[in-house]
């Protein structure tokens, strides 16, 4: 059954590789004419097109591009001429950082707020938990960052407005300049969180043992303890599903605070028209977002015995 | 709009054994009363929505100055009675710029709800109905749902010139699986039914059967889906725009003022302040109509979420 479900992640990476591959062919004209710019001459159009292979059949480029990608190479920057995969080294601890600290903090406030309203289903702090989670989904990532960042370091000196430290440079710059970019990020991601726990938790309290549980006299804790077992594997999913929406929010949040950061990397490249960077990023995303759903889907027998024993 | 039509659609609560004239008075009456009884927040939002539908219908006449229109004497100032929302760093007026932003979002929402629900139902019900294509449909789907979508979006750009048309295409893209999933696991449900079989028994062909019979019965989740769909897209423009890879610079987009507004946070947060607000309050209207129309045209879907 594991190995089913890995050997599920290979056809999705492969639609993943064609799309990105066919990405920059897909696009109106000529590819090595958009790769050059507006200044190119027909000459620096036709070197270009040499050099990258782009006179080549198209199967024949994308066998190319698939054997270098299984060598780990990504291709070399145009922008910059530097290797992919050494600007992405550059880039990825600001945005692992951030998604981490995120992840984490949003897994920690919101599992106990969603059981939480799922307990007072009805009274005002239920009431309260969805109002907050409507406004989270609507209300964009950067509305909300400008709104930390004017209160808490403008108009309150507390934090850093914006930039980045890196771990190596000490704790405590590290951590204080990712507080409002994670709080921000987090918000939405602890709706989503704390939605599905809500739903999933009050579907439980509903079941035969629950009743079982209370009668034979349980406490609340201990109740709820039991329906967040049962509850674990929605919940997990969720978490899984999230990350597509927590890749996507630190593009835009590492913008607002200025942090330089493969999201900030990947806009800028879009505006040099830098194809390696774009598709090497495209392709990075989609591998996380794939690893850790795979994993989150193989954890659910830690949480279920059912599931581990079929 | 959506307002109107949701009060002429009373859902079966209009009274049957009553006089002509007391059902045209009720039509109008009871029904309406009923819905801001029973669903408070989808009358709420929808006359949110309406309002800013109107504001972007007449921006023309709302406006009080040109939005292109520079004052190099007046950059930055805060809200004043001459500049309602204050003027930006090139001192346009913030207001007048922020009533125009409002047609760009409203647009591109409506556009891509339309637009990746017309494309998400066909290749849905072929999915569903056609087995052969199925696994390939739904392959390509999961391949784009494992990409970000506000990635997936932005790198659409990074291959087109930016124009409002191209970036409701890119902004299609990533929504179309979500319409494809949802309408694909309708269809299964669907062909089992026993009108389907039956329709089918007596010689109906599968088009026929799909115009007639199964789409009609997948609208309601699909409204509540288009709905979701409009709300992210909004979102998703602004933050292209915002990041400088939407729709073209000199446009007055809510998204494109506030990365206008990006170095300024400190000496002018109005100008980033109040396309935001506005940003917010029209997502908020259009999920607070898709939350509404889901518990009320779904009951059993409500109770899960």
């Amino acid at each position: 059954m594991v190995l089913r479900r890995i050997a599920a992640t290979l056809p999705v990476m492969a639609v993943v590789a064609v799309l990105v591959f066919l990405l920059i062919h897909l696009s109106p004209g000529d590819p090595a004419a958009l790769i050059a710019g507006d200044l190119a001459t027909t000459d620096d159009i036709a070197r270009l097109r040499a050099t990258l292979g782009l006179d080549e059949p198209l199967w024949r480029q994308f066998a190319l591009w698939v054997l270098r990608l299984a060598h780990g190479d990504l291709g070399t920057s145009i922008f910059t001429q530097v290797p992919v995969s050494a600007l992405l080294a550059q880039r990825l601890e600001p945005t692992l950082s951030i998604a981490g600290l995120t992840m984490a903090l949003a897994i920690v406030l919101a599992i106990p707020l969603g059981t939480l309203a799922a307990q007072t289903a009805g009274s005002w702090i239920d009431r309260a938990v969805m109002v907050f989670s409507v406004l989270a989904f609507s209300v964009p990532v950067f509305l909300i960052g400008y709104l930390l960042i004017w209160t808490f370091a403008i108009r309150l000196p507390w934090l850093p407005v914006q930039g980045y430290a890196r771990l190596a440079d000490g704790l405590g710059p590290w951590i204080s300049h990712l507080v409002l970019p994670c709080v921000n990020l987090a918000l939405v991601y602890i709706a989503l969180l704390t939605r599905m726990t809500r739903a999933t938790v009050l579907e439980v309290l509903q079941e035969d043992y629950i009743r079982t549980a209370r009668a034979k006299g349980l406490g609340v804790l201990a109740v709820l303890g039991h329906a967040l077992r049962n509850a674990a594997v929605p919940i997990a999913t969720t978490v899984g599903v999230g990350i597509a929406l927590l890749i996507g929010g630190v593009v835009v949040t590492e913008t607002v605070f200025a942090i330089p950061g493969i999201g900030r990397l990947v806009v800028d490249s879009v505006q040099r028209h830098d194809y390696p960077v774009i598709q090497s990023v495209l392709l990075l995303s989609a591998g996380v977002y794939v690893l850790v759903n795979l994993l989150i889907d193989l954890s659910y027998g830690l949480f279920d015995p059912r599931i581990r024993d079929a | 709009m959506p307002d109107a039509e949701l009060s002429a659609r009373p859902l079966g609560v209009a009274p049957i054994a009553a006089t002509p004239a007391a059902i045209e008075a009720d039509a109008w009456r009871a029904p309406r009363g009923r819905w801001l009884r029973k669903h408070p927040m989808l009358v709420l939002g929808a006359i949110l929505l309406l309002a800013m539908a109107v504001v972007a219908g007449l921006a023309p006449w709302l406006a009080t100055h040109d939005p292109q229109d520079l004052d190099p004497l007046a950059r930055l100032q805060p809200p004043s009675l001459e500049h309602r929302f204050g003027t930006d760093a090139l001192g346009r007026d913030v207001y007048s710029r922020a009533l125009w932003g409002a047609r760009v979002s409203l647009s591109v929402g409506l556009a891509v709800a339309v637009l990746s629900g017309a494309i998400g139902v066909v290749l849905g019900l072929v999915a569903g109905f056609v087995r052969p294509i199925e696994g390939l449909v739904m392959r390509v789907m999961d391949g784009l749902m494992a990409i970000p979508g506000i990635l997936l979006a932005i790198a659409a750009m990074a291959v087109t010139r930016a124009s409002l048309a191209t970036v409701i295409v890119a902004i299609t893209i990533p929504e179309v699986p979500r319409v494809v999933r949802l309408v694909r696991s309708l269809a299964l449900t669907l062909r089992e039914q026993l009108y389907v079989e039956a329709a089918r028994a007596v010689g109906t062909r599968l088009p026929a059967i799909l115009w007639r019979h199964v789409l009609p019965n997948m609208m309601a989740p699909l409204v509540v889906q288009a709905t979701f769909v409009a709300a992210s897209a909004v979102l998703i423009e602004a933050a292209l725009s915002f990041l400088g890879v939407g729709v073209p610079g000199q446009t007055p987009s809510w998204g494109n003022m506030m990365a206008e507004g990006r170095n300024f946070v400190a000496v002018a947060f109005h100008t980033i302040l109040y396309p935001g607000v506005l940003l917010a309050l029209t997502v908020l209207a259009i999920n607070l109509v898709g939350d509404g129309l889901r518990d009320a045209l779904d009951p059993r879907l409500a109770r899960q979420l």
